[in-house]
Order: C-alpha cells, then sequence, then structure tokens
C-alpha cells in the first residue's frame, strides 16, 4: 500500500510539473520544430527583437505594480476594519467577487465602463484595466489578511489604548507590525493574479493597454511557437524564484 | 469607531460602483433588447431568457455542466491518493506541498499553453510517436472535448489536493490503526474510514474545483480551438463576435446564479473556515 501510494505520488508529480519542464527545455532548442537540434538562445533573442512582447511586457509590469499597491492598501484596511466589527454584506460581496466566472466580471465591467463614458469621455485603456485588476485583486488581499488577523488577539490593541494610545496609533504600531508577513503574502498573490490575467483584461483593455497574457495568448491561438515557450520559461522562473524568496523572507 | 468607518469607506466604493453597478447594470440589460448597431435599446422583454430553453443554448449549458463534473470527478480520483500520500509522508511534508502549490504560482495562460505545446499535430506527444515508428499520421489530440477536459483537469488540480490534504491531516491517525487492529486491510481502510472521514475536504475541492470549470473560458478556447463550445465561449461570443449584449446578459446572470446557489448551498460557512 505505501509502496503503490509513492509510485502513484512520482507520476502524480510528474504529471504536475513534466509540461512545464519540457516547455522550458524546448524553449533552448535550435529548430523551430518540436525535433532537438542543439541548444540556442536565439528563441529569448527573439523575445527581444518583438516590440509587441515588450511592449505588452511593459504594460504589464505597470498594470500589475499599481494593482497590486492599490489593492494591497485597500485590501489592508479593509480587512482591518472587518477584524474589528464584520459586515456580512462586504464579506459576501467579496467571496461572491472570487467565485464569478471571470468571463462573467469581463463583460460586466466592460458594460459598466462603456455605461460610464457616455458621460466621462473615458476610453478603454491602461486606467480601465487597472481599475479592473484592482477590482478583482480586493478579495484575494482581503482574505490572506483576515487569515492573519485571525492570530492577532484584539487584547493587545486595547491594552495599548488603555495606556493612552489613540485608535489610530494603536493601528499603527501594534497591530500593523504583526501583519507585515501576511501583507507581504496578499501583495505577492495580488501580483501573480494580476500579471497572468488574460480574461477580464481582454474585455476592458484598449489599443495602447495590451498586456504580456494578451500577446501571447493571440500568438498561441495562432499555433504553438518557440518563442511563447522562451517567454513562458522566463515567466515561470521569475514568479518560482518571487515566491522561493518571499518564503525565505517569511521563515527568517 | 471612527476609524473603521474611513478604513472601510474604499471597500464600499468597492462594492457600489465596481461589484454592485456592473451586476444592476447587466441585470437591466438582460431585459432590453438588442440594438441595430450592436447596442440596447427599449422595449422591455423577457425573450432573452427563453432564448435559454432553445435546444441549441440548453445543449450548451448542458455541456458545460457534464463537462465541470467530468473535471470534478477527474480531480478527485487523482488527488485524493496524492494527499493521503502527503498526509502520510513522515519527512518532506512541506516540500511537497509546495510541489502541488507551484503550479498554483504559475501562470494559468503558461500551464495552458503547454498542453497545447505538447498536443498540437507537430507536438511532442505526436513527435515522439512518429519517430518511435508507433504512428504515422498525427493523432488528432488538440482542439476536442478530450483536450479541453485535460486542460481543466491540470488546471485546478491543486484546488482539490490542498483541501483533502487538510482534512486528512487533522484525523486521528489512532483511528487507522483501529481500523487495522479490527482486520480491516489497508484498502478497506481507505474506502470505509479515510474516504468518509475526508467528506468536508471532498465537498470544499469539489465546489473549488467546479465552480471555476462551469465558467472556464480560456481552457475551452485555446485547446478546444472553438470546436468546444462553454457557457463562458457563450458569454464571450454574445459580448464580441455576435454583439447581442443582451442574450450575453442573460447567460451571464444565469451562470452567475448557478455559481451562487452551488457556493450556497455546498458551503456557506465552511467558506470563511477555508480563507
Amino acid at each position: 500500500m505505501r509502496r503503490w501510494l509513492a509510485v502513484y505520488a512520482v507520476a502524480f508529480f510528474a504529471f504536475l510539473h513534466l509540461p512545464l519542464a519540457t516547455l522550458a527545455v524546448f524553449s533552448f532548442n535550435s529548430s523551430r520544430f518540436t525535433v532537438w537540434e542543439g541548444v540556442s538562445l536565439v528563441w529569448y533573442r527573439a523575445i527581444l527583437r518583438d516590440p509587441q512582447l515588450l511592449e505588452g511586457a511593459w504594460n504589464s509590469v505597470v498594470i500589475a505594480m499599481a494593482s497590486t499597491l492599490i489593492s494591497t492598501v485597500l485590501g489592508t484596511l479593509c480587512a482591518y476594519a472587518l477584524w474589528k466589527r464584520g459586515s456580512r454584506l462586504l464579506t459576501g460581496a467579496l467571496y461572491l467577487s472570487l467565485v464569478t466566472p471571470e468571463i462573467v466580471t469581463g463583460v460586466s465591467l466592460l458594460a459598466l465602463f462603456q455605461w460610464a463614458f457616455r458621460w466621462l469621455g473615458w476610453q478603454l485603456g491602461l486606467s480601465t484595466v487597472i481599475l479592473a485588476h484592482v477590482s478583482f485583486c480586493l478579495a484575494y488581499v482581503v482574505i490572506v489578511i483576515s487569515a492573519r488577523l485571525r492570530t492577532v488577539s484584539p487584547e493587545l490593541e486595547e491594552a495599548a489604548m488603555d495606556l493612552g494610545a489613540t485608535e489610530w496609533q494603536a493601528f499603527l504600531h501594534v497591530t500593523l507590525p504583526a501583519l507585515v508577513p501576511g501583507i507581504i503574502a496578499a501583495a505577492l498573490l495580488a501580483l501573480t493574479v494580476s500579471f497572468d490575467d488574460y480574461v477580464i483584461t481582454s474585455m476592458v483593455a484598449g489599443v495602447d493597454s495590451q498586456t504580456l497574457p494578451m500577446v501571447i495568448y493571440a500568438m498561441a491561438r495562432r499555433g504553438a511557437s518557440p518563442v511563447i515557450n522562451a517567454i513562458s520559461a522566463l515567466i515561470t522562473v521569475f514568479f518560482g524564484v518571487l515566491i522561493l524568496v518571499s518564503e525565505k523572507v517569511r521563515a527568517a | 469607531m471612527k476609524l473603521r468607518s474611513i478604513f472601510l469607506f474604499p471597500a464600499w466604493v468597492w462594492l457600489a460602483v465596481l461589484f454592485g453597478a456592473p451586476f444592476a447594470i447587466m441585470l437591466g440589460y438582460s431585459f432590453l433588447t438588442r440594438g441595430v448597431y450592436g447596442g440596447v435599446e427599449p422595449p422591455w422583454t423577457t425573450e432573452n431568457y427563453t432564448r435559454l430553453i432553445d435546444p441549441l443554448y440548453l445543449s450548451i449549458l448542458l455541456r458545460s455542466f457534464a463537462m465541470a463534473l467530468a473535471a470534478t470527478g477527474l480531480c478527485l480520483i487523482l488527488a485524493f491518493p496524492a494527499a493521503l500520500f502527503i498526509s502520510r509522508a513522515s519527512r518532506r511534508k512541506n516540500l511537497y506541498l509546495q510541489l502541488v502549490m507551484l503550479p498554483f504560482w504559475t501562470s494559468f495562460l503558461v500551464r495552458t499553453y503547454a498542453w497545447l505545446f505538447l498536443l498540437r499535430d507537430t507536438g511532442l506527444i505526436n513527435t515522439v510517436l512518429e519517430h518511435l515508428g508507433i504512428i504515422r499520421v498525427p493523432l488528432p489530440l488538440l482542439y476536442n472535448d478530450g483536450a479541453v477536459l485535460l486542460g481543466l483537469v491540470y488546471g485546478y488540480l491543486p484546488f482539490m489536493v490542498l483541501p483533502i490534504y487538510a482534512t486528512l491531516e487533522r484525523l486521528d491517525p489512532a483511528l487507522v490503526e483501529a481500523a487495522a487492529d479490527l482486520g480491516a486491510r489497508p484498502l478497506a481502510t481507505v474506502f470505509r474510514v479515510l474516504l468518509p472521514l475526508s467528506k468536508p475536504g471532498i465537498v470544499a475541492g469539489a465546489v473549488l474545483v467546479f465552480i471555476p470549470c462551469l465558467g472556464a473560458y480560456l481552457t475551452p478556447d485555446l485547446l478546444g480551438g472553438g470546436r468546444s463550445v462553454l457557457v463562458g465561449n457563450l458569454v464571450q461570443n454574445q459580448f464580441t463576435t455576435a454583439r447581442d449584449w443582451p442574450f450575453g446578459a442573460a447567460v451571464s446572470i444565469l451562470l452567475m446564479a448557478l455559481v451562487t446557489l452551488v457556493v450556497w448551498r455546498m458551503l456557506g460557512r465552511e467558506v470563511e473556515d477555508l480563507a
């Protein structure tokens, strides 16, 4: 029984990781086809020559940074306030936003933006994408930080206030420092979710705000290409390293 | 409690502007008529909802349901032994858990693309099989329901492993010993003790897999290549190519109602415990 489980586990982890591993290996293949011809960096150089990919990557970085920053700040405040006293309506809406199918969120936000444009004279672009990303990152941030808050004892703030601290000082000097690991974890989650999103983004992006997933998606729909293998390997390694570093930070 | 109100203000704005308003607009649109140039216009009608009973759309809904159910079932079968293995591992438990979590942190799009790379006609699997002389013409592995199912299972497998692992981990090891002492074979212990006792984790995992699969758009589009239309693609299509926003809105409202119903019925309080 034990041995069978171990054999199964090997197969299971292979299934989970081999597809990405082969993708990464073949990104170094000098041939355009799936036949191994030798190690080469030609597809990585091709990334640097593709203005669409570079522009998409730059847009994705800007969008991910902005929406991570905004959603982490707002989500932290929201989680803290809900920890003080809950709100079924708000919590329910946050969970509902998490389980709403992405495509429904995308078309709903598109409908909202189109409707608002009539008065505001806006256009679909970076700002609408950032707004959409903040919207779906918020629930993730609130949930991660709420989990962390459950380990914080409310008596600490009460003690601080008994000793003369204001509400604001108690938050800033007592609870907030205890939340730092949770805030880092939440920000990382928001960053990865924002950087990766295709479905919602594709509905609310304009011509000047094509993100990296959108460019990759358009390429993938035309068929596989070794350039996508290379950019995929880069994305995977980047986030892999980011997560490993954050684990080390948390453990330290 | 002034601080709390200030802190909560942005969240209320979010709720009203980015969550409530889009939903209200969609609900309104779903009762309107499609405009000549693709917009929405009066009169009010319920026709968008009655159109859902049309066999064409009903079959898409049923197919989406069947696909999500199949993906959930396959995930359960694949995930349970893995969760059992991790919960019984004496060493390196954290490493195994991280190995399960790692794909979750890498891009979903990249993971789906990986299967496009493996399954296409000139992909790795067909190339290897041809070189080994097993096949002459490439097998049609991509752009069918099987490829979509594989993509969904691969994409959401970690969501099934983690909750099952969490319940198995909390079980008293004495239960397994007691079953063995009373003469149960290892396999009987799994099926008659561990499986029933891990029901909370299985339910949570099933919902976490079923929900995103039901509304999936990316996987059927990329791996199904337009040949495997699910309800997510139907919504996207109505808002882009078909330009029938009222009908797209009606499908979206139905999808949201289904998802809310599943979550509410199956999880209720457990959602909060999971977080």
